[in-house]
């Protein structure tokens, strides 16, 4: 009886993901063009789309952004949610107000708060240079130099993710007994060993989720990079995501072939990810 | 500290995480030729709608597209997730939980590769450039994460509501119906909200599946206006602002949900 309620996902997990997986592995294994699209008759083409890739020299510097990128976003992310966390925790007025507005960057379409952080960083008319330069610092070209497009992404990427980092710290905040801190207080201790005895320790599960979930989610971040630098300049701000949707739709002759092989890599990573996700929290439920 | 330094705290924090928002807002009001100022106008001083008038005049269709778009994929996932977090909370039924750990894998696949997929099959059986294939293709970014939440509020529902319902002489389909859906109100909200808002944002889909049609979703609309048009950053903007607008709305009467849902898709699975 029970499956007659799940048979509507299930047919919907089959034909919405499970065949679009399959195509994407079919597309990198097959030479695809557009023409062979609409007219059938693209030649298999074993691991060479993969092949390809790899020696393509693209793949290190992209892997290198994937890295670096989730990596960076996480490390700020993390902490100051968890910062904000700790100070919105304490009651005073206006607390919960301020926490619920912080939750605007989170909810706002990706493409709004790329397309905000693109004109606040132009180099000649951007309020973040107008800012530098107040303070004496010269201008930055923050979306055009290949030094600085990663550093960029990563700023609106920090800002978009620190509301999640902050909910589900704070809600993890909750679950710790207010007796604990009561205890410590008593024992004489101060507000950092609080938070480093009490506070951190008992926080480490909820912080492990939240580090996975980030990173899963961080790994697959396609719009912002690609709003604000498409990759560039000169694939310094590329990684898996932009690479792969570059190579399948951001040229007027597609390579489904060899984006849908990045892709597949991509997916490998988070898969890997995925699964530690879940082994971990096995282990908390048991 | 004093209770009054810590609202000062942390009325400082919220100002300076909400800046660029509000940089969105000042600059949709700002003259073209104020946009270049230096240092920049803090505040929309001659002020200007000339950007909102952009947007009622090209981006109203838009608009409408991705209110369809996100009704449309609430709907559908409601429509599937509900009876499946009724089922794996109270029926249980033999290979429940293996369809729980595939719902938690498919939230982790990356949006490009779906897109690739969905971009070969529509293009064989021509549903390119359509709302209901880019309804379908949004679903599939909230329908595992409805099953989820549904499952996890549904586990919560008394057994002695459901039994007393069965005494009544009412079916699995009727109980659902007239027992568990009414008192599962919270988390169609929660689900919903979700929903929307991933339908209303979404980019990847729309610029793969739905860049050459007549309805095109705002995000695009955004998008395109950036592309051909990156002078007018006033009418860029209050197209952001409009954009915005459910969010914000939502936010607003719905803030509980949110952080529920957050947490909820998060921790409890």
């Amino acid at each position: 009886m029970g499956w007659a309620f799940l048979a509507p996902v299930t047919l919907y997990l089959l034909a919405f993901y499970a065949y679009p997986l399959y195509r994407n592995i079919e597309l990198s294994l097959r030479e695809y063009t557009v023409r062979s699209f609409v007219q059938g008759g693209a030649p298999f083409a074993g691991l060479d789309n993969y092949r390809k890739i790899l020696s393509d020299p693209t793949f290190a510097p992209a892997l290198l952004h994937t890295v670096v990128f989730t990596v960076a976003s996480l490390a700020f992310q993390f902490s100051i949610g968890m910062a904000l966390a700790v100070f919105f925790y304490q009651h005073f007025p206006l607390s919960r107000t301020l926490r619920a507005l912080f939750l605007v960057p989170w909810l706002l379409p990706l493409i709004v708060s790329a397309s905000t952080w693109s004109w606040m960083l132009n180099s000649d008319a951007g309020v973040v240079n107008a800012a530098l330069g107040a303070v004496g610092v010269g201008p930055v070209n923050w979306l055009t130099s290949p030094d600085w497009s990663l550093v960029s992404v990563i700023i609106a990427n920090v800002w978009i993710g620190i509301p999640f980092n902050l909910v589900v710290l704070y809600s993890g905040l909750q679950a710790i007994p207010a007796t604990l801190y009561e205890a410590a207080s008593l024992d004489g201790a101060t507000g950092w060993q609080r938070f480093w005895r009490v506070t951190f320790p008992l926080l480490r599960p909820v912080s492990a989720i939240t580090l996975l979930l980030g990173l899963i989610y961080t790994l697959k971040v396609f719009d912002i990079i690609w709003i604000m630098t498409r990759g560039g300049p000169t694939d310094s701000s590329t990684t898996f995501a932009t690479w792969s949707y570059r190579l399948g739709f951001g040229n007027l002759l597609p390579a489904f072939g060899p984006g849908a092989a990045v892709g597949n890599l991509l997916i490998v990573l988070a898969l890997i990810f995925g699964l530690i996700y879940i082994r971990i929290q096995r282990r908390q439920q048991l | 500290m004093r209770r009054a330094t810590k609202t000062a705290i942390g009325l400082v924090l919220t100002a300076v995480m909400l800046f660029p928002v509000y940089w969105m807002i000042n600059v949709s009001f700002t003259r073209d030729q104020d946009m270049r100022a230096d240092p920049p106008h803090l505040f929309p001083v001659d002020g200007t709608l000339e950007g909102y008038r952009a947007v009622l005049d090209q981006q109203l269709p838009y608009l409408g597209t991705s209110l369809l778009v996100g009704l449309g994929t609430v709907a559908l996932t409601v429509a599937l997730a509900a009876p499946a977090g009724y089922a794996l909370a109270k029926l249980r039924p033999a290979g429940g939980g293996a369809l729980s750990f595939v719902l938690l894998i498919a939230q982790m696949i990356p949006g490009i590769i779906m897109a690739m997929g969905f971009y070969a099959i529509y293009l064989n059986i021509g549903v390119l450039n359509s709302i209901p294939g880019l309804i379908l293709a949004d679903s599939t970014i909230a329908v595992p994460f409805g099953v989820l939440i549904f499952t996890a509020f549904m586990s919560g529902i008394p057994e002695e509501l459901m039994q007393a319902a069965v005494v009544d002489g009412a079916g699995r389909l009727r109980t659902f119906w007239s027992v568990v859906l009414p008192v599962s109100r919270n988390s169609i909200v929660t689900v919903s909200l979700f929903a929307f808002l991933w339908a209303w944002s979404d980019f990847i889909f729309a610029s793969t599946l739905d860049g050459g049609g007549d309805h095109r979703p705002i995000t695009l609309g955004i998008y395109q206006y950036i592309g051909n048009n990156n002078q007018q950053w006033n009418a860029i903007m209050a197209t952001a602002v409009v954009a915005s607008i459910p969010a914000t709305i939502l936010l607003i009467i719905a803030q509980r949900y949110v952080a529920a849902g957050v947490t909820a898709g998060a921790i409890k699975d």
